[in-house]
């Protein structure tokens, strides 16, 4: 982690506040991993549902494809548009090891998504030696062009990708390990839980190196960069490098799990998904990417059973993080710490309430608006009884549409006069008593 | 011979239309320095407003009001997104235009459903304009040649040539000084970002009735339009007008002869495997030039950016 050493050169007085601060975050460094790695264990054991696993599972593989895709993203200040392609190639090269089963027989399965991993940092070094050249609208454009191309030779080159249909296999011929066969949904849980754990702390410690540092320097300001010696090309590559790696463990865990890759692993459109993950969760700190997945996948899985516009809301709520909360969900969050810091933050949860609870009611009553117009526009003739929020009644009727229209109205107006109180009490909960600095 | 004018022909068609599109998204690069990744949803939305104009007044009123709507949209997402998101960098920019994307796709299907919309050559259009050897050129062809070189005049005419055109260029390069003397700076870009969009909306009038009204139609562009104008160099107006021809001719001409790598490698003086179908490369020896028409224009890229990053006619190196 931090290197206490470094810490110790700046300020060597004990009684310095700044030294103190210090030294009691590094005390407290390992502490969220605990609770993250004690929450991975319990979790089963909370929602034992067969398909909750299957939703952590998923969440779990967003998240370390997520954490590698940040490392490009936030870290290194490169956005790419194709880095999907990494995590795809790496499942098929794990698809590939699985069904050689010769081979697959003598390997414990635990082990199987570092050769997704050493795949796709393989491609990554191939792709990074041109593509890391610059970073901003170039990388950009060249990460695109290379999405496209690699997905298109999916359907050309049959042999590796599958062609249409993909790659399947069978994780259960693999060696047992410590007499685990993989049969059931449980035991690839805790797998993949493993895996979460060490790619997010290798991650981690990967972005408190030097280059990991230094990847933020180039993000910022690469010509000063240059100037301190650094080549920040090399930089960006190997930053480069290590994010195709995880993408690649992501990749080759989404092979365990689901045992079939296909072409969808490695489109634009799953490129854009990550992007969307990322982003929404924050990219300024290293545990957005985390926020990001956790929220995504239960947007994704929730949201799609109750509605079939869920993709709809998805771009909505992407477009007003861009645009209103750039530092995503983790950003939001970080807002509070100074106001916690100094004690003041129980001030904020009355104005939070009296406002969040009318905006959520508006939002809802905007979405069943969303609804009801999709069902009288589409809705087959005759058919024009429709379902939202547990209430049946005909989309053609205008008492339901009165009574939507109302109450978004009604709540947007009740919000609105709240605003200026939860802005005081914003602005009173940051102001420091005692003059000193936050 | 024959089928060489044919081909030429076509990838002219295919070019011009590519052309339409990345000349917008060139001017608004150069303008604002971000790549409007909605630029072909744009397009997209241009095609649906004509079909729904051309259902109650004609093709013609479509040809006419959709891409005025389009540019209208499109100056109000200047205005009232990117302008806000400006603030906080071009990455954010570039992602808001993503997500601009997204959203614009899932509104289509919202609107107008997932199918294909019965979006028509107009009657007057629909005859055989002249024919090569067997081979007709429909009329529709020649008008979209027409109608792209029109605009590309008009175009060049009015950068160029007028006192709206000098403001404008102006206005990219040195945008505090143009502002010093008076002029609007904020409402010539977003004048500019929506001439840019209205541009693709006109590609996309013309080109609906041909490759079809659906809601993937932007994406099967998108990403091409992209390819055009970082091969032919990022913010170069000619570098955008060669790298489309070029594109359409090349993909056209990959189209019609069916060329196998087989024969390549062959000539080149590689023997093909005895065992090929136990080959780890038999999909490359098999591959035909029809199959892989589509990606050429990415091999392209990647190439031009590996030997020449700045583009064909590219001056900075972004």
């Amino acid at each position: 982690m931090n290197n206490p050493m470094r810490d110790d050169q700046i300020t060597t007085d004990p009684s310095k506040p700044a030294q103190r601060m210090r030294a009691g975050s590094q005390r407290l460094a390992a502490f969220p991993w605990v609770i993250a790695g004690l929450a991975l264990l319990v979790m089963p054991y909370v929602f034992t549902d067969n398909s909750a696993i299957t939703i952590m599972n998923q969440m779990a593989i967003t998240i370390i494809f997520a954490l590698a895709y940040n490392m490009l993203l936030g870290q290194g200040g490169m956005l790419s548009f194709g880095h999907a392609v990494y995590a795809g190639v790496g499942g098929f090269a794990c698809m590939h090891v699985m069904s050689n089963t010769d081979f697959f027989s003598m390997l414990p399965l635990p082990v199987l998504p570092i050769f997704g991993g050493l795949f796709g940092m393989g491609l990554a070094m191939i792709i990074g030696s041109f593509s890391t050249r610059s970073a901003g609208t170039v990388f950009a454009m060249i990460s695109l062009g290379v999405g496209e191309l690699i997905a298109a030779c999916s359907v050309i080159i049959v042999a590796f990708f599958g062609g249409e249909e993909g790659v399947s296999g069978d994780r259960t011929y693999g060696l047992p390990f410590f007499g685990i066969e993989f049969l059931q949904q449980i035991e690839v849980y805790y797998l993949i839980a493993f895996w979460l754990m060490l790619s997010a702390l290798l991650m981690y410690l990967f972005s408190r190196t030097p280059i990991g540092r230094m990847a933020n320097a180039v993000r910022d300001n690469p010509e000063r960069a240059e100037f301190l010696g650094y080549s920040s090309r090399w930089v960006r590559y190997y930053s480069f490098i290590f994010s195709g790696f995880f993408a690649g463990i992501a990749g080759g865990l989404f092979a365990i799990n689901y045992e079939i890759v296909t072409e969808e692993n490695l489109n634009t459109a799953s490129s854009g998904v990550i992007l969307l993950v990322t982003f929404l969760g924050g990219v300024g700190f290293f545990f957005g990417p985390i926020i990001g997945a956790i929220a995504f996948t239960l947007l994704q899985t929730v949201l799609s059973l109750q509605t079939d516009l869920w993709a709809f809301y998805a771009g909505v709520l992407f477009l007003a993080t861009v645009m209103f909360f750039p530092g995503g969900l983790a950003g939001l969050l970080m807002m509070h710490v100074p106001a916690i810091r100094m004690g003041k933050a129980s001030k904020l949860v009355v104005p939070y309430i009296i406002t969040l609870i009318p905006a959520l009611i508006g939002i809802l009553g905007l979405s069943a608006l969303v609804e009801m117009t999709f069902h009288a526009r589409h809705s087959s003739v005759g058919d024009e009884e429709m379902t939202v929020f547990w209430t049946t009644f005909d989309s053609h009727d205008v008492l339901p549409w009165a009574i939507a229209i109302g109450v978004t109205v009604v709540a947007f107006g009740v919000m609105r006069m709240m605003l200026p109180t939860l802005r005081a009490a914003w602005a009173e909960a940051n102001t420091s008593t005692k003059g000193g600095a936050a | 011979m024959d089928l060489v004018l044919v081909n030429l022909i076509d990838g002219l068609v295919t070019g011009l239309l590519l052309f339409m599109l990345s000349a917008g998204l060139t001017l608004i690069f150069s303008m604002m320095g971000v790549l409007n990744f909605a630029h072909a949803s744009f397009y997209m939305l241009g095609a649906y407003f004509a079909y729904q104009i051309s259902l109650a007044l004609g093709f013609w009123m479509g040809l006419i009001f959709a891409p005025i709507i389009v540019g209208v949209i499109g100056a109000g997402v200047e205005r009232y997104g990117l302008r806000r998101v400006h603030q906080y960098g071009h990455v954010p920019e570039l992602i808001f235009t993503f997500g601009l994307a997204l959203l614009i796709e899932e509104l289509v299907q919202f609107i107008w459903v997932r199918n294909q919309m019965p979006y028509q050559i107009p009657d007057v259009l629909n005859f055989t304009a002249f024919a090569i050897s067997g081979n007709s050129i429909p009329a529709y062809k020649v008008f979209m040649i027409f109608i792209s070189i029109a605009i590309f005049i008009g175009l060049l005419y009015v950068l160029t040539k007028t006192r709206v055109g000098m403001i404008i260029q102006a206005a990219l390069s040195y945008p505090r000084t143009v502002e010093a003397l008076g002029h609007n700076v904020p409402l010539i870009f977003m004048g500019v970002f929506g001439v840019g969009t209205a541009l693709a909306g006109v590609a996309g009038v013309i080109a609906g009735p041909v490759l079809g009204t659906f809601p993937g139609m932007a994406f099967v562009l998108g990403s091409i339009v992209f390819v055009t104008i970082v091969i032919g160099g990022l913010g170069s107006l000619w570098g955008a007008l060669v790298a489309s021809l070029l594109i359409g001719w090349i993909t056209t001409f990959a189209k019609s002869y069916n060329i196998r790598m087989e024969d390549i490698l062959n000539g080149i003086g590689i023997s093909t495997p005895e065992n090929l179908s136990e080959s780890m490369f038999r999909d490359i020896w098999a591959v035909t030039s029809p199959q892989i028409a589509d990606i050429l224009p990415y091999i392209l890229m990647v190439l031009i950016l590996i030997f020449r990053p700045y583009g064909l006619f590219g001056n900075r190196d972004a």
